[in-house]
């Protein structure tokens, strides 16, 4: 058979994560320079409107595989889907977004079959036949060419934003979803999922902030958020954090700005002493203007940073707070 | 409760890191410290002991330094730790460090292992996953509580978008711990004095190599990611540099 490239989108409740697009997007690229048609499929209990809206993309073929059983989310109950479904379309290369629930059950999936997965992956590279996958390291600080050293299936999943999901290639006519019905026996779901709630709704919405001044770990200790705290009063902004700072209790989780908090979109967001973890970044980068202070030439923030201010941040803030002082006076 | 915690120790947060000569991994000699999330699933291990009984269990695999981790956690209040010693260790992928561990715990009867979510250096964010796989035990990652019941543990996850979730599992069980799930203590002077006394197995490469098989996935280089955007820098005094910001401020951002 064929090599075949299989994409698993992802759905909650019957809603398509969008991020699944950007795996299509990037198993049309791969296919581009390999020539292996791509497939997908999606996983869950009445999901029929979900494959419709893969359908709208340009693969060849689809497959709803659907089972009562799948209605809530559990990782026995999606790893043993999945590998019946493997075994039985035998795909070389199984792509997925690098989702919670991805992460929750795909190492799982692979390990069953033997094989592992390259995760959180930013791009792919060809070297004459071979395929490569780059994946960020060292918290981005670093990239790495990885390779696969076996045989089908690969298993690979892609960072949020590695690919532009509204590039992804739309089918001329929508294709017909095939039905890929599972027997899965109730004993293999060990967990017993609740459904998913939000904790008390939150007391500041940074949604609607035109400035927002960020602050990271570079900001050392809790008495010093006062300094970042002046900064956002003289600019009439918003105060927020990345993750270790709320973890810590020196600001409220409410604050917090990335996939496990706000995603804002400011006119400014002024970023102090925060590496630009991807976790952090996604939660930021729709910015319209992004400032930067980092004391690391070589921070990722730098990266979606219009303006990287390379320097201690308790040198250049207090200054910087005067001539703002000075500028609106 | 009986639990194991993974451990790892990774570069600091701070530490300027630099590729070694033939771009396979970075100049080791950098500062040390213990995974993030891993130092949280070590407290939230601790507290479950404090509340339920039982023993708490550290292990690391890596280079000789890696120990620090180890006597830390005894420190901090473990009962007794194990260190699978050997410096290729690091390069071994997620499938095979979890081989490692499972081998090296053979034998002993844990009700929970607790994992960091995922590490600094690599960031698999696999190993406790694929360790429940090969234990056959189910599990859950991304955990901000646990409580135990009568029918084994209920967790609470975190999942996207401020979203959360319970989950109801029986135990044996293997958890990936979210950072922030409580606060850290720190080791007291009597609990350093005490980790002297406590056990520390080490294990050796040849006594796991049986369980381990060549990485399926290959690490052929690790080079600084090319940058895609061409960032205005600035630099210089703090004095100067304040006051450019201010003219960005005005006539880029519109906020003055
Ligand atoms: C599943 C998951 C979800 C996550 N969700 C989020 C999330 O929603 N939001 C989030 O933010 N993170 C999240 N994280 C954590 C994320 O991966 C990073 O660990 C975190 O964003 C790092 O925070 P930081 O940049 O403040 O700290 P660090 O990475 O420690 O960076 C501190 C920075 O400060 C700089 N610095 C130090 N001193 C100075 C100084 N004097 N002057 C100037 N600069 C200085 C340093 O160079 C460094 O770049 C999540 C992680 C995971 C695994």
């Amino acid at each position: 058979m064929a090599n075949t490239i299989l994409v698993v989108a992802e759905q909650h409740e019957g809603k398509l994560n969008r991020v699944s697009f950007e795996t299509v997007k990037a198993a049309q690229d791969i296919s581009a320079a390999k020539g292996w048609p791509v497939h997908a499929a999606v996983a869950g209990g009445g999901i029929e409107q979900v494959a419709g809206e893969i359908a709208a993309m340009d693969v060849e073929r689809l497959h709803a595989i659907d089972s009562p059983a799948l209605a809530a989310y559990t990782p026995d109950g999606f790893a043993f889907a999945l590998n019946r479904f493997i075994a039985d379309t035998s795909p070389q290369l199984v792509l997925m977004p690098h989702t919670y629930q991805v992460r929750d059950f795909a190492p799982k999936l692979a390990t069953a079959l033997g094989r592992p997965l390259i995760s959180d992956c930013i791009g792919f590279k060809t070297e004459g036949d071979r395929l490569l996958f780059t994946r960020s390291m060292f918290q981005g600080k670093f990239a790495a060419d990885v390779s696969f050293a076996c045989g089908a299936p690969w298993f690979a999943t892609f960072q949020n934003g590695a690919f532009r999901g509204d590039q992804a290639r739309r089918a001329a006519s929508p294709r017909a979803v095939e039905l890929f019905s599972i027997d899965l026996p109730e004993s293999v779901i060990r967990n017993r999922p609740e459904a998913p709630f939000k904790e008390a709704r939150q007391a500041v919405d940074l949604t609607q902030a035109d400035v927002i001044v960020a602050v990271g770990r570079g900001i050392k200790e809790q008495k010093n958020i006062d300094l970042a705290r002046d900064l956002a009063a003289a600019l009439g902004g918003e105060i927020a954090a990345s993750r270790p700072i709320c973890d810590s209790g020196w600001l409220p989780m409410d604050r917090q700005i990335g996939s496990s908090g706000q995603t804002v979109a400011p006119k400014l967001y002024f970023a102090l002493g925060i590496s630009g973890a991807i976790q952090h970044v996604v939660g930021m980068k729709g910015s319209r203007t992004v400032i930067a202070i980092n004391k690391d030439s070589e921070a990722p923030i730098f990266e979606v940073a219009d303006l990287a201010v390379v320097g201690n941040l308790f040198d250049i803030v207090p200054p910087l707070i005067e001539e703002i002082k000075k500028a609106r006076a | 409760m009986k639990i194991l915690v993974c451990m790892k120790q990774v570069p600091q947060k701070d530490a300027p890191l630099k590729l070694n000569e033939n771009g396979s991994w970075i100049r080791e000699d950098v500062s040390y410290e213990v995974n993030e999330p891993d130092a949280y699933a070590l407290e939230e291990a601790l507290r479950q002991k404090e509340k339920h009984g039982g023993e708490v269990v550290a292990i690391t695999a890596g280079p000789a330094r890696a120990s620090q981790v180890l006597r830390e956690a005894l420190a901090k209040g473990a009962d007794r730790a194990i260190h699978l010693e050997d410096p290729a260790f690091v390069t071994l992928d997620a499938l095979n460090t979890a081989r490692a561990v499972a081998a090296a715990v053979k034998g002993e009867s844990f009700d929970l292992v607790f994992t960091g979510l995922q590490s600094d250096d690599y960031g698999f964010a696999q190993t406790g996953v694929i360790l429940a796989e090969l234990l056959g035990w189910p599990h859950a990652t991304i955990i901000m509580h646990i409580e135990k019941n009568d029918a084994g543990i209920r967790v609470k996850r975190e999942l996207e978008a401020g979203f959360f979730q319970f989950v109801q599992m029986p135990l044996p069980a293997v958890l990936t711990i979210q950072s922030g799930i409580n606060k850290l203590r720190y080791a007291t002077l009597i609990g350093i004095k005490q980790a002297k006394n406590k056990p520390l197995r080490k294990v050796t490469m040849a006594e796991v190599q049986a369980a381990l098989g060549p990485n399926l996935q290959v690490l052929e280089k690790l080079y600084i990611p090319q940058k895609t955007k061409k960032t205005e820098k600035l630099e210089g005094p703090a004095s100067e540099v304040a006051k450019k910001i201010v003219e960005k401020l005005r006539n880029q951002a519109r906020v003055l």
